[in-house]
């Protein structure tokens, strides 16, 4: 069998062997490192399938996070404590919130679609910040996590991890299903030629503006079981920073490629632990870094496995009309 | 009284305005002639501020404060620009960005590291600490009317390089259709080099003169990167006139919603409510009007590309 058709479901498996070793090996404050990785994986993957598939830079993806998070709080704080309410919830909730900008922000293409859904961001944070029902400014804490139900006790942190670990495989397996779907070819089709699409009568803003609800509800998920795994939710997590961070993870893993969300989160998120370690100015050294992969590894880390792998092919020249690239300055 | 306030508000807007003018000037005519997308603009914003603070308080001369701020920063600015900014050319928004974002968490830690995590004092100059009276019942802070003055300065200064100069000639021509222009001749490269200096030097004029009204803390470039970009995108990239026109209005409405939205909207709803909601309906304001113009213009007020 292929390498890429058994090492993620091998990887899955050892993931899931994590909390048990961990245990025995007085690793237990990882795995509530390795949950919260899982979960901005499951946040990169969402944002990567709308930038890496479907060409769309928006750099407003905190904000679909921050109101499945805020949904989750509002519906706990109104006394529903079932998983299985809170999460499809707030799924449904960040959907249509990422529906609603995309009818406006999708008309808009290049550096102008990063300016408005940065801009509609900006908008959720104020209106986060507004909440003071929700704790405004200061946060939310959140009395108690989301029951799973079905017998399992959601207070486990290993139980958590699983589940975490569970929705994850199934938003990639959804994910994958998704681009190899009409869909999803069409979707790419569109990301490399929008004219050629439209002239061969695809619903071209149609499909961008599921592709982007969609991606939209799977960052609410995101932002809801981030809320459960802190337990506390702040407008903070709707700045725009943190968008941007989102968009580096994808960027550094691989934009456009299967793994490029999780492998992003994963190392951005490891980077920063590792760091955090040896000194409080980890931001320095995560900058350099993030400047030396921009020159370094273009296409991703992701990208770079797949190089290794590849048997190596000679180049193609370069198109003739490569002097005249734009910007060579002088 | 209320036409007094009306007035002194108004007058805080065009400030406001004219501080966004700053900033957006440089990062609009980077965006519009080599089309790179710069998130570390606001990071020169915030080293002008810090270093303008630091010389003003160690000399007592904010006059040398401001100049060595506008020194330091061409220097980082210089360095930015042959280190990174030249090499990203031609490459996707997506690694401007990315790389750009490096170049926000380097400054950020970098200024943690010389100044610390709190913010630091900024104060006025003494000659201008106290407020004028400009009109009988209108007295205003002599030293916002000094920032007043610096953005008339500058806009039109600008105005004149850009519209009235050779060099002018040539970044018009840059921003307009860049292919052309290279075909024409302009070295593009150079005429972007220099374009991008005289945008941090602005940058850092406005943080140096920002620095007294606002807390000049680590992270107040990236606060303030984010309205100014709204304005770029308003105006039209690559326009600095539209740039102008934007950061009025942007000014304005956002001074104008935080002033008055509260006093409109107490009179119709409860003032817990009013409490709740102005605020975000003020930081809203811009925002929205920026969805609006987009939803419109999509290519801005005044777009430099026909």
């Amino acid at each position: 069998m292929k390498f890429e058709r058994w090492f993620p479901w091998v990887f899955c498996a050892l993931l899931a062997l994590f909390p048990l070793l961990a245990s025995s090996l007085g690793l237990d404050f990882y795995v509530g490192f390795v949950r919260r990785a899982m979960i901005f994986a499951l946040a990169a993957a969402s944002l990567n399938f709308i930038l890496g598939f479907g060409g769309m830079a928006a750099l407003g993806h905190a904000g679909f996070l921050g109101v499945g998070a805020y949904a989750l709080v509002a519906l706990s704080d109104a006394g529903i404590e079932s998983a299985w309410i809170l999460w499809p919830a707030a799924m449904v909730v960040a959907g249509l919130v990422a529906a609603l900008i995309g009818l406006i922000a999708l008309r808009t293409r290049g550096v102008y679609l990063i300016m408005s859904t940065l801009a509609f961001a900006q908008m959720l944070y104020y209106v986060a910040l507004s909440l003071r029902i929700y704790g405004g400014d200061d946060g939310y804490n959140l009395m108690a996590r989301p029951s799973f139900g079905l017998g399992l006790d959601s207070a486990d942190e290993a139980t958590f991890y699983w589940v975490v670990l569970g929705l994850l495989a199934l938003v990639m397996v959804g994910l994958n299903r998704a681009t190899h779907s009409r869909f999803g070819h069409a979707l790419m089709g569109l990301r490399d030629n929008e004219t050629r699409m439209r002239a061969m009568g695809y619903p071209v803003f149609k499909l961008m503006l599921v592709a982007f609800s969609l991606s939209g509800a799977l960052a609410g998920l995101a932002g809801a079981l981030l809320v459960s795994h802190n337990a506390f939710v702040s407008p903070s997590a709707m700045h725009w920073t943190q968008s941007a961070t989102l968009i580096v993870m994808v960027v550094i893993g691989g934009v456009g490629l299967r793994w490029g969300g999780p492998v992003g989160a994963v190392v951005w998120i490891g980077l920063e632990e590792l760091v955090k370690q040896f000194t409080e100015y980890w931001h320095l050294p995560l900058g350099l870094l993030l400047i030396v992969i921009v020159f370094v590894a273009p296409r991703g880390l992701a990208s770079v496995a797949e190089h290794w792998r590849l048997p190596r092919r000679p180049r193609p020249a370069e198109p003739a009309g490569a002097v005249l690239t734009p910007g060579e300055g002088s | 009284m209320t036409t007094i306030l009306f007035i002194e508000q108004m007058l805080n807007g065009l400030g406001y305005g004219f501080m966004l003018f700053l900033l957006a000037a440089g990062l609009t005519l980077v965006f519009g002639i080599m089309d790179v997308m710069n998130l570390a603009h606001g990071s020169l914003f915030m080293a002008g501020a810090y270093v303008a603070a630091h010389v003003h308080g160690r000399t007592g001369s904010f006059v040398i404060g401001v100049l060595s701020a506008l020194a330091v920063v061409l220097v980082l600015a210089l360095v930015l620009e042959v280190f990174l900014v030249r090499r990203l050319y031609g490459r996707e928004h997506l690694a401007q960005v990315l790389a750009t974002f490096g170049v926000i968490l380097v400054a950020d830690d970098a200024v943690k590291l010389i100044w610390g995590a709190a913010p630091i004092m900024a104060s006025a100059p003494a000659l201008l600490s106290g407020p004028i009276e400009l009109l009988p019942g209108l007295m205003y802070p002599s030293y916002r009317l000094l920032i007043l003055a610096a953005g008339v300065l500058v806009a039109v200064g600008l105005y004149l390089l850009v519209n009235h100069t050779r060099v002018g000639m040539l970044v018009r021509a840059g921003a307009s259709n860049r292919r052309m222009a290279e075909f024409m001749g302009v070295r593009v490269g150079q005429v972007f080099s220099m374009v991008f200096l005289l945008g941090a030097t602005l940058a850092a004029l406005a943080g140096a003169l920002m620095g007294p009204l606002t807390a000049v803390q680590v992270g107040m470039g990236e606060e303030i990167l984010i309205p100014s970009l709204v304005v770029l995108v308003i105006g039209g990239i690559g326009s600095v006139r539209g740039a102008f026109v934007a950061a009025m209005v942007v000014g304005m409405v956002d001074t104008i919603g935080r002033a008055f939205l509260p006093l409109l909207l107490r009179s119709f709803l409860s003032p817990t409510l009013v409490s709740d909601l102005a605020p975000a309906m003020a930081g809203l304001a811009t925002y929205a009007l920026m969805a609006c113009v987009l939803a419109f213009k999509p290519a801005g007020l005044f777009p430099a590309r026909g």
